[in-house]
């Protein structure tokens, strides 16, 4: 017990920080993901073939390539990628991009990937009847989509994306490889220096299970609120 | 683009796809052997055996499948009594504590498909195989683990998947796996994009035939015929 002592003595405040980080990057991670799954659903359900097959090749990529390569990628090629872009505005000064950035947006592409087919999914139950119901109501594009089939979509929505929010979580651990301190990262290093692997990464274990079992409450209360007039 | 590079490292990485196919067939045998009974045990009216089987698919399913590979690797050589046992010939090597840690992560998720399997089966067909006489075993093995299996294919064929990708982990634990030869040749030549076209061609392509032969079995099997 004294291992998790807060202060010098202990690793407890650095495990605090690390879970918190691991909340932050998650988050993060999920938010970048909506906003390409913002930007390919719309392509996916797009009737131009072309446009379809741009989304069809993120999401079967993404889904069929393990998660690590795809962090390799963007952590070995991330830098290179921007300096790019940089030095076709002029700017050729070395840039090094934070590993948080990185880490979440690594993480954030792959959960996008998952979020679009959920969302495509979701607007492809909605009965038709209510697009045309809108259409008579005299909405207009905006009107359609934000008051008629986005709360819809989000009601059927809601138990997939909490689906794939445990996957990010989880997958978060993985950005320990590019030394984000997150929790993984942190029992890593504590469990080195202290030389008691099996403790520290159980007590990952457990922490883990906590943000899991706690955000599984939080989604439960959101799908109940969604669901309201069912 | 360097092409050079790609058709070099191309065998390279078709040679660490075997491991790859190693660590994933044999952990998805051992796994679904695993599932089978946890699945069993959860239908179990017992209720402490059933909440057993749940709280290890609980734990499996919410931790990272990292965390699993790093207690098992890293922690279990801690116990000094482990290493004074016949386990510790296994245990010592990456190669089965990776294969241990798969098995029971794709366990605890088989057991949950096959056990929402047996829970969808009709209870009517275990009624006319009773009321022709069958006895309680041969019902079990020939009625209701045949309809389990066709159930759980569609979920099944995705828990291939996902475990196929989460063999990718055992490059942490210094197996020379697909990914790790990708990332060993990623930082040795710092050419990403290069190796992971490569990389996650061949990873594609062990989806699309995992995809396709799991689609071939569905349609073998459906009800219909």
């Amino acid at each position: 017990m004294e291992l998790l002592a807060f202060g010098d003595t202990g690793w407890g405040d650095e495990l605090f920080y690390a879970t918190l980080m691991t909340i932050a990057v998650a988050i993060t991670a999920m938010l970048i993901g909506f906003l390409f799954a913002l930007i390919f659903t719309p392509l996916k359900l797009s009737k131009n073939k072309f446009l379809n097959l741009i989304a069809n090749s993120y999401t079967t990529v993404i889904r069929g390539v393990p998660e690590l390569l795809v962090i390799y990628l963007l952590f070995f090629g991330g830098t290179g990628a921007v300096m790019y872009v940089a030095s076709i505005f002029g700017y050729n000064e070395y840039i090094e991009i934070n590993a948080f950035i990185t880490g979440a947006f690594s993480i954030g592409i792959i959960s996008g990937a998952y979020s679009t087919e959920v969302f495509r999914g979701a607007i492809q139950s909605i009965d038709k009847g209510q697009f045309e119901a809108a259409n008579v109501l005299g909405l207009n594009k905006f009107g359609k989509f934000f008051k008629i089939i986005l709360p819809q979509t989000l009601r059927l929505a809601i138990p997939n994306l909490s689906n794939v929010w445990q996957i990010t979580l989880k997958d978060t651990s993985l950005i320990s490889v590019t030394g984000l301190v997150e929790i993984m990262r942190q029992s890593y290093i504590a469990a080195g220096s202290t030389r008691d692997p099996l403790f520290f990464y159980s007590f990952a274990a457990v922490l883990y299970l906590l943000l899991t079992f706690l955000s599984m409450k939080l989604i439960n209360k959101l799908e109940v609120r969604y669901s309201r007039g069912y | 683009m360097d092409i050079e590079l790609m058709v070099s490292s191309f065998p390279k990485l078709l040679g660490a796809t075997v491991i790859t196919l190693k660590l994933l067939s044999v952990s998805l045998v051992i796994g679904l052997f695993i599932g089978l009974i946890f699945a069993i045990l959860r239908l179990n009216k017992n209720i402490f055996i059933s909440r057993f089987a749940y709280g290890y698919s609980y734990i499996f399913r919410g931790t990272p499948l990292l965390v699993q590979i790093f207690i098992i690797y890293f922690g279990l050589g801690q116990i000094e009594y482990l290493r004074s046992t016949v386990l510790w010939v296994i245990l010592k090597e990456p190669y089965w504590c990776a294969i241990i840690a798969f098995a029971l992560n794709t366990g605890a998720y088989t057991s949950e498909i096959l056990r929402s399997a047996f829970q969808t089966i009709k209870p009517g067909l275990i009624e006319a195989g009773k009321s022709l006489g069958i006895s309680n075993k041969i019902i079990f093995y020939k009625i209701q683990i045949p309809i389990a299996i066709r159930q759980s294919l569609p979920a099944y064929g995705n828990e291939i998947i996902l475990m196929m990708k989460g063999t990718s982990l055992a490059s942490t634990v210094t197996l020379m796996d697909l990914t790790g030869v990708a990332k060993y040749i990623i930082s040795t030549t710092f050419k990403p994009v290069e190796v992971f076209i490569v990389a996650g061609g061949i990873y594609l392509f062990m989806t699309f035939i995992i995809h396709n032969v799991i689609k071939y079995l569905e349609k073998k099997y459906s009800f219909s015929q």
